[in-house]
């Protein structure tokens, strides 16, 4: 082999020993993606060596020299009711196995763990309901369906895990949402599929499938002290949500305990699920989504709370399930505003105001 | 019913004394001619020149990708380059491509006319072709845009500092250039084909483009509404696709996708129509199941309106809706399906002989057959989820639009070339140039169909290096390809001079196209022919050939 060039050598040897078509199997969905695509592979195949066998039989049996005269045929019914029917079978057979994997992908079981992801140019923002935050990583327990909500704070991205076989547009200014469930530990791809600028193609990471005791362990060492619920309780006392939102006798705004997943009668009659994107765009366009019986009064806070500000809120309001924790809000912020003016400090106008 | 047809004797054949390519000369006469066929030879030139710009951007994409950092090119250089080699080719070639040279030159030819309903129009659609094309000459020398060819909003409008405006600007002139072409074809077709051509006559060259111009001038307008929008919010910031503002930006993928879904049966139907005559006449018979082919073509105009959603799966769609739109482009396979199983079955007991142009024509066959197949997993939403946005779908629209509609482009071209000029190009050279062609095609994209199941997203500057032995066998393909491409560049300009003269029919084709001498007149037919027999009628060739003989004799 001494005629190879060395370099050519050890990139044939290097390819033959790490040759895949397949990227690794590590989520619930895998399999089911890979028996779709094994039937697919089998159509193409099947259908290409038809061609291929017509055009080259014929080619062969009809060339001119063995047969220099053309019979000339007008067509067929029957051969083209064949040729349409069939065909038209197949593809539902794949139309519907392929809408069962979609309804799947995209419609997570009710007990799953949310991870937020906030795409921006160029790096993923990924947010745990304990408040951990990564960047370009995703450290996630194996075996436990994951809900990974996604929204964009500037351009499209797309949410790419390759092992997994999952994928999803992150938009901006509305949530979409994927889930998966990962089985195998290890080390994936995580890539942004959506071309988003100069560095598209550095918009990658990694996602970490840990055993789930290895997962509590990194849960613990890498917690920011605050879970997404905690830091959105702050956010809520300090731009002055509860200046209205306090289920007082006197209060100008609903009350938004138990507010989460119910269906909200609006000013115009319809009525909305109250679901995480209803929640970020009522705070985005209140006058939009104003629930009957209130008067549309609340500003926006367009462009004052950023995409993870937002989903800090977003979990503090999924987290209401009593009056108890909004009480406890007023509360905490009226201390903290009369401790501010005891101090002689100006009185941040959201914390003084009264109800 | 059955036929003979042997070829004439070439040797006797000449030049005609008068033809439409020495009516006049000089320059003039050729940028203010009205004639179907010079514009035709106007934008063939021109569409050559594109095109050699876009497959340069398309060599240095490949080169980048040899290697996984970005290391010949800036991150920013490589988002240009393939920026500007998806839109030069998708709108500067492959639109225009077969309907405006070869369309151009024979659609008044195949149904009898002097010419196309207006032949002014036709000229300003080639000037407005080439405004487009300076705009994104300018937008390349001004210093690129970096959008990619579908200028997704928001990063378009807000997030670049590129020249968006002024390629957007090209493309709405171009487009305008397809509005007009179309329009003309329609009007021709309708009224004005010879006596005795009834629709049913017509060559399913001409079905195809009446297709493709049913498309263009009812989906292109979209396209120039959706540029101009994104024009206005870039310097106006009037925020329809603003969330912030009350917008949305998927009404900006709807809107895109509205044109430039059906615009893909635009690149790919004129490509159709180019195989069922090739295919027909190289095995001496008429094209199996006429009708069928007809209908098939009308049929994806229609339904090829109908499916622009499954660009959008994963992007946050209703999932009802998402339904819809996959029934719909599983619907949307199955005439061109019909249409590969009838050119298949022409084959059938016909005398089959394998010129150039029949070797693109199964060139065609095969890499259209896996493409198509390909959209089926595409369509198929499960697995779409995994597929879309990787190089899986970089490979299957390229099987389509180079593996197919190149391909048929190819074939075309060598197919009328001697009617076009009169003479014929090399035989041998340029079997080898398709041979070549073939090879490079199947080695540059085939191994992009396992990269993308392996997960590597398009329009990546630098990869992991997990992804690079497959990218290594597409560039080493790619050069290859290239050859095959460069080939035709030298030897057809080459047959010009060189060539052997053709003769009116070299083919024994009977299109009536070719019963008129090579190259034509201007006025195409000294008196307006008569339709008497069918399309693809042998027997009334064989029996005509036979009368002249003995005229002459």
């Amino acid at each position: 082999m001494s005629h190879i060039s060395p370099v050519l050598w050890q990139f044939l040897i290097h390819w033959l020993q790490n040759f895949a078509i397949f990227p690794p199997e590590a989520s619930t969905i895998a399999p089911y993606a890979d028996a779709l695509y094994f039937a697919l592979v089998g159509m193409t195949i099947t259908g290409v060596v038809l061609v291929m066998a017509m055009v080259t039989f014929f080619s062969l049996r009809y060339r001119q020299e063995r047969h220099p005269e053309a019979v000339q045929i007008e067509g067929s019914t029957l051969l083209e009711a064949t040729w349409t029917l069939i065909p038209l079978g197949i593809f539902l057979v794949f139309f519907v196995w392929g809408a069962l994997l979609y309804f799947r992908v995209y419609n997570p079981p009710p007990n799953s763990m949310n991870v937020y992801v906030v795409g921006k140019q160029w790096m993923w923002k990924i947010e745990h309901p304990g408040g951990q935050h990564e960047i370009n990583s995703l450290h996630i327990p194996e075996g436990v369906p994951i809900q990974v909500t996604l929204i964009s704070q500037d351009v499209f991205h797309s949410f790419s895990i390759p092992a997994f076989r999952v994928k999803r547009e992150a938009i901006p200014g509305r949530y979409t949402t994927v889930y998966f469930e990962a089985t195998k530990p290890g080390k994936y791809h995580l890539f942004c599929t959506q071309y988003c600028g100069t560095d598209h193609s550095q918009m990658i990471g990694w996602v970490y499938v840990m055993t789930p005791t290895d997962y509590s362990k990194w849960e613990a060492s890498n917690t920011s002290g605050a879970s997404l619920a905690q830091n959105g309780e702050r956010l809520f006392a300090s731009v002055g949500c509860n200046a209205c939102h306090n289920d007082t006798a006197s209060a100008r705004g609903p009350n938004l305990a138990n507010v989460y997943n119910t269906r909200i009668r609006l000013t115009d009659g319809s009525t909305v699920v109250a679901n995480e994107a209803f929640i970020r765009e009522t705070i985005l366009n209140p006058s939009t989504h104003v629930p009957a019986g209130y008067a549309p009064i609340m500003p926006t806070y367009q462009g004052q709370i950023s995409e993870d500000g937002l989903i800090d809120l977003v979990e503090y309001i999924k987290s209401l399930d009593s009056n108890y924790r909004i009480q406890q809000t007023l509360n905490k912020s009226q201390i903290s505003s009369a401790q501010a003016s005891t101090e002689g400090k100006t009185v941040p106008a959201q914390g003084a105001a009264k109800p | 019913m059955s036929t003979i047809v042997s070829l004439p004797d070439q040797s006797t054949a000449k030049l005609p004394a008068k033809s439409y390519l020495n009516q006049e000369y000089g320059l003039k006469s050729w940028l203010l001619t009205g004639d179907h066929k010079r514009i035709a030879m106007l934008y063939l030139f021109s569409i050559t020149f594109f095109f050699i710009i876009g497959g340069v951007l398309a060599g240095l994409i490949r080169l980048e990708l040899l290697t996984p950092p970005s290391d010949l090119m800036a991150t920013d250089t490589y988002n240009k380059v393939f920026s500007m080699h998806g839109i030069i080719m998708v709108f500067l070639f492959l639109v225009p491509s077969v309907p405006a040279t070869i369309g151009n030159f024979l659609i008044p030819l195949m149904v009898g006319a002097r010419d196309l309903a207006f032949p002014k129009i036709n000229l300003l659609s080639w000037y407005l072709y080439w405004i487009g094309g300076l705009f994104i000459l300018a937008t390349m020398v001004l210093g690129g845009v970096d959008t990619g060819w579908t200028f997704t909003t928001p990063l378009s409008t807000h997030y670049v500092n590129t020249h968006v405006v002024t390629a957007a600007l090209g493309i709405f002139m171009a487009g305008f250039s397809s509005i007009f072409t179309g329009l003309n074809f329609i009007v021709t077709i309708h009224r004005m084909r010879c006596p005795g051509m009834t629709w049913f006559r017509l060559p399913l060259f001409v079905w195809g483009h009446y297709a493709t111009s049913i498309i263009m001038i009812l989906g292109t307008p979209v396209l120039a509404i959706t540029l101009v929008l994104v024009g206005l919010e870039r310097i106006f910031n009037i925020g329809v696709f603003d969330p912030t503002k009350g917008g949305d930006p998927l009404l900006f993928q709807h809107l895109f996708w509205f044109y430039s879904h059906p615009a893909v049966y635009i690149m790919i139907l004129p490509g159709m129509a180019v195989i069922s005559e090739v295919i027909s006449t190289f095995s001496r018979k008429r094209v199996f199941g006429y009708t069928a082919v007809a209908f098939s073509s009308v049929a994806i105009a229609v339904f090829g309106f109908l499916v622009w959603e499954h660009h959008m799966f994963i992007m946050g769609v209703s999932q009802y809706s998402a339904l819809v739109f996959s029934l719909m482009t599983m619907l949307v396979a199955v005439p061109s399906a019909i249409k590969i199983f009838n050119w298949s079955m022409t084959l059938y007991k016909g005398s089959i002989t394998f010129e150039t142009p029949m070797l693109y024509a199964f060139g065609f066959m095969g890499l259209f057959t896996i493409g198509g197949l390909t959209g089926i997993f595409l369509a198929t939403l499960g697995m779409d989820i995994h597929l879309t946005e990787t190089y899986f779908v970089v490979a299957h629209f390229h099987f389509v639009m180079v593996g197919g509609m190149l391909m048929a482009y190819m074939a075309g071209v060598h197919f009328w070339w001697p009617k076009m000029t009169g003479r014929m190009y090399p035989e041998a050279i340029s079997k080898t140039a398709a041979v070549i062609t073939f090879i490079g095609f199947i080695v540059t994209f085939f191994p992009q169909f396992i990269l993308g199941y392996l997960g590597m997203p398009r329009r990546y500057a630098a990869y992991p290096a997990d992804f690079q032995v497959l990218n290594v066998f597409s560039t080493a393909g790619a050069s290859i390809l290239g050859i095959g491409y460069l080939l035709p560049l030298l030897y057809l300009p080459w047959s010009l001079i060189y060539g052997k003269i053709a003769g009116n029919n070299p083919w024994q084709a009977t299109g009536l196209e070719w019963q008129i001498q090579s190259p034509p007149l201007t006025e195409n037919f000294p008196e307006i022919p008569i339709m008497d027999h069918e399309a693809y009628d042998y027997e009334w060739l064989a029996n005509k050939t036979h009368h002249e003989v003995q005229t002459v004799g």
